[in-house]
């Protein structure tokens, strides 16, 4: 029985680790450069969802991240919602946005549905631009509540009263969680008859789909979940950061980053993301500080270039070759 | 009279200017052993594609089991039981051989199965076609007659009511052929409808109890592969006399 | 009466702007269209077309339209060295065709990295005897007003792509670039080879790049980030027109020129991006070979 779930049990180990973690006195710099890298790790294993198992490529990641973000920035202005409810919602829209782009494209080959995403992120981008309830050009500040309840509990209180002792250790602990919950999401579909089925477009979609695959169902579903993903990393951002504007919202790293991260470490299974992730970005959070950014998107960007063309099967596929 | 599994009516299918397939009209009777020839471009893979639902044909009406197939999605259409080979074999790169075979059995044949049932169906299949030893390889280190074989496989293992074969024999020994043959005819006593299209004559006069001919998207000539051999039209259809 | 002269000048300025909308985007329709290689970093490479454009005109003085004449060819060289690297890694394996997305994808990436590494963010402009100046009168009581720098990159545009059209209509070249699109294998039995018939194709595709980079910077201030507002362009015109057709690219970039300045003109120049996107999305949810293509979409 535990040999079956050694998986979710490793699962369940490092949620626990990451609320061990907020409980002890780290400095609070740790918090902030740990939630980028998690970030990561769930945003390059949503993308890997659709860009790996099924092959086709979304350039548009920052669209979808930009849609979570300014749906939860529109849920505290209209109302107050609470973080987890930005969240929820900031999945679902997002999840909503990819299920629509999908469905206008994914019937046509793979290229098209690649370009629409690369036009999608300027494009809402522009519209949020427009739009002052959330902020408009100039951007909108966000106050975190000072003592936030779920259910009657105390979640954070300065003084010691409630589970967390500040923000950061608060949603640290949540992108933590919900990092892990993509990486057993990506597992569990990659496992599974979707995961099987979309490998099988992912090599021949023709021929899979005279095998009896749906394709362009699977297609629809994969891009909804991985929607949906990346709208929840982006749901929690304006809580981090406190402030968000368009160019912050719809960042082009963020469109580099979950291509590279993927492909770098591998697109074929879920350690791949997470080890791309991990690995750039620790290296990101470090260099930030000791390079310019631009060198820094150089650099992704060369590598990009390189694994793609030389280890097409990234880190993972490296490593698994040698034994 | 027996019953017809699929008909073909007035099946026409243009490419921009060029008509690929003119008013085509047969039958195919279940359990029969159906021959469909013609010489390079007359339409023969055009005609599968819209069987399959790969492509949409402009005119006329392709009824399958009683069920008209307009509409039909491709895979819907395996669901109910009409599977192809291509020309060029497909398979699954990244998937081990037996794996190949357990996604038709996995959407289509063996749907709600546990996987140890899949497995199980697939190498049994595999047995079948003398491939079980090579189960766990890769495909990428398969010989070309061990490629159609797999072909062939995939598309039966979706147990289908008509398999459509196209040119599976193609650039085969002549024991390779025989080999081909022997599983397909196989299948047929089984029960399968099986159509073939293939260049060899031998092996569509072997195997066939009627044949069609096509020539630039038409009908030319329907009948016995006797009577097919010794048809002028088809005579100069291939010839180009 | 108003409105009128509103949209009369409006679809002036869409008229000019759809010819520089189809100098941009001619080169794509060469290298999507005609060869099947999605090289999504068109847009950035005709901004680093206008960036060298900026430089010969503000350091050595000169003309715009010249310097785009004479960066030309480094351009050619350009796409006939990504083209054999595509061609070495991606096409000759056939490879997944989507990693040659990303190949190309990097490429855009490093291109505006490395602009805005050398250059800076800052916005660019280059000065030239006709910018700056209209040309304006009034026809049938109503006032209208023409940028020269719109009609001169329209001139300029037109030239360009109405003889890439006729070149590739009528030359030996031309044909031999629609034959390997058609079929390659038929091709080379004929003692043509393709893969430099394609290493000449890409390479004009990205030569037009210079010109075309020269016209942007002489229509509006460039900035490294530019190129991807130009993305939607660029693709929903070569969609638009529908894949391998020239005159379908012509034709489509002057229906999104006018429908970009009308909504420009009367919603507000911020909406312009959405009107792209938009058609683009339409297009490939309804008529996905566009308005003269001849491939297939599926």
């Amino acid at each position: 029985m535990v040999m079956r779930y050694k998986f979710e049990i490793g699962c369940v180990l490092f949620v626990a680790l990451a609320f061990t973690i907020t409980q002890v006195d780290i400095n609070n710099f740790f918090f902030f450069a740990a939630f980028a890298v998690l970030q990561y790790v769930m945003i390059a294993t949503a993308w890997n969802i659709l860009g790996g198992y099924a092959g086709y490529i979304n350039f548009g990641t920052a669209g979808f991240l930009g849609v979570g973000s300014y749906t939860a920035i529109g849920l505290i202005q209209w109302s107050d919602v609470s973080i987890v409810g930005q969240i929820i919602a900031a999945a679902f829209v997002s999840g909503l946005l990819g299920l629509a782009i999908g469905y206008f494209t994914l019937r046509l080959k793979g290229v098209f549905f690649a370009i629409a995403t690369l036009a999608l992120a300027i494009v809402l981008e522009t519209v949020v631009n427009n739009w002052d309830f959330v902020g408009g050009a100039a951007g909108i500040s966000i106050l975190p509540p000072r003592n936030p309840e779920l259910l009657g509990v105390l979640i954070v209180d300065r003084k010691g009263g409630g589970i967390f002792d500040n923000n950061k250790e608060l949603l640290f602990f949540l992108i933590a969680f919900m990092a892990i919950f993509s990486v057993w999401v990506a597992r569990v579909i990659e496992k599974g008859k979707l995961g099987r089925g979309l490998n099988a477009i992912k090599d021949n979609e023709e021929a899979a789909e005279c095998m009896g695959v749906p394709t362009l169902r699977l297609k629809l579903i994969a891009t909804t979940i991985s929607g949906s993903l990346m709208g929840a990393a982006g749901g929690i951002f304006p809580s981090y950061l406190t402030f968000i504007d368009p160019p912050t919202a719809f960042n082009l790293e963020f469109a580099i980053n979950s291509l590279a991260m993927p492909m770098i470490g591998g697109t074929f299974t879920w350690i791949g993301p997470v080890v791309g992730a991990l690995l750039l970005g620790t290296v990101q959070q470090v260099a930030i500080v000791t390079i310019s950014s631009e060198l820094n998107l150089l650099i992704i960007g060369v590598m990009l270039v390189l694994f793609v063309t030389i280890a097409p099967h990234g880190i993972v596929g490296w490593f698994m070759k040698k034994k | 009279m027996p019953e017809d599994l699929l008909k073909i009516q007035s099946v026409s299918k243009n490419f921009g200017g060029f008509t690929a397939l003119s008013n085509v009209s047969t039958e195919v009777r279940a359990g029969e052993r159906f021959g469909l020839i013609g010489p390079n471009g007359s339409g023969k893979t055009t005609l599968i594609n819209c069987i399959s639902g790969t492509l949409k044909n402009d005119g006329g009406t392709i009824i399958f089991d009683g069920q008209d197939l307009d509409g039909m999605k491709t895979h819907k259409r395996t669901a109910a039981g009409i599977t192809r080979t291509f020309q060029i074999p497909r398979p699954f790169h990244s998937m081990t051989i037996m794996d190949n075979l357990k996604i038709p059995i996995e959407f289509v044949s063996g749907i709600g199965a546990s996987q140890r049932e899949i497995a199980e169906q697939a190498m049994s299949l595999l047995e079948t076609m003398g491939m079980a030893g090579k189960a766990n390889e890769e495909t990428s280190g398969l010989t070309q007659i061990e490629l159609r074989k797999l072909e062939l496989a995939r598309a039966i293992a979706a147990k289908p009511k008509l398999l459509i074969s196209d040119e599976a024999m193609a650039g085969l020994t002549g024991n390779e052929v025989d080999e081909v043959l022997e599983i397909l005819i196989k299948f047929n006593e089984d029960g399968m409808t099986i159509i073939m299209i293939e260049h060899i004559m031998r092996a569509v006069m072997q195997f066939s109890q009627r044949v069609i001919c096509l020539d630039a998207g038409e009908v030319i000539a329907e009948g016995s592969p006797e009577e097919i051999v010794k048809d002028k039209g088809v005579e100069r259809a291939y010839l180009g006399v | 009466m108003i409105f009128l002269e509103l949209f009369i000048n409006a679809l002036i300025a869409g008229i000019l702007l759809g010819g520089f909308f189809a100098a941009i985007s001619i080169g794509l329709s060469i290298c999507f269209g005609l060869l099947d290689t999605v090289n999504l970093a068109h847009p950035t490479f005709v901004v680093a077309g206008a960036f060298c454009t900026f430089v010969l005109n503000d350091r050595l003085g000169i003309d715009p339209i010249l310097a785009g004449i004479i960066i030309t060819p480094f351009f050619f060289a350009l796409g006939w060295v990504i083209y054999s690297a595509y061609y070495q890694f991606f096409e000759r394996t056939s490879a997944v065709a989507l990693r040659g997305l990303a190949f190309f994808f990097g490429l855009l990436f490093i291109t505006e990295v490395v602009l805005i590494m050398v250059f800076g963010v800052d916005h660019r402009l280059v000065n030239a005897p006709y910018i700056g100046k209209s040309f304006s009168g009034v026809v049938a009581g109503i006032e209208f007003a023409v940028p020269y720098r719109l009609l001169s990159a329209f001139v300029v545009a037109g030239i360009l792509t109405l003889g890439l059209q006729a070149f590739l209509d009528r030359s030996y070249f031309g044909r031999a670039t629609r034959a390997v699109h058609q079929d390659m294998m038929a091709l080379s039995l004929m003692g043509v080879d393709p893969v430099m018939v394609k290493r000449i194709a890409f390479g004009i595709g990205l030569g037009t790049c210079g010109i075309a980079g020269a016209l942007m910077i002489i229509v509006i201030p460039i900035e490294p980030a530019v190129g991807r507002l130009f993305i939607g362009n660029v693709f929903a015109i070569v969609v638009l027109g529908g894949l391998g057709s020239i005159s379908g690219t012509l034709v489509a970039a002057m229906i999104l020129g006018i429908a970009e300045s009308l909504v420009a003109t009367f919603f507000g120049p911020s909406w312009a991006p959405a009107v792209s996107f938009s058609i683009l999305l339409g297009v490939l949810a309804f008529r996905p070979t566009g308005l003269f293509g001849v491939g297939d979409t599926r």
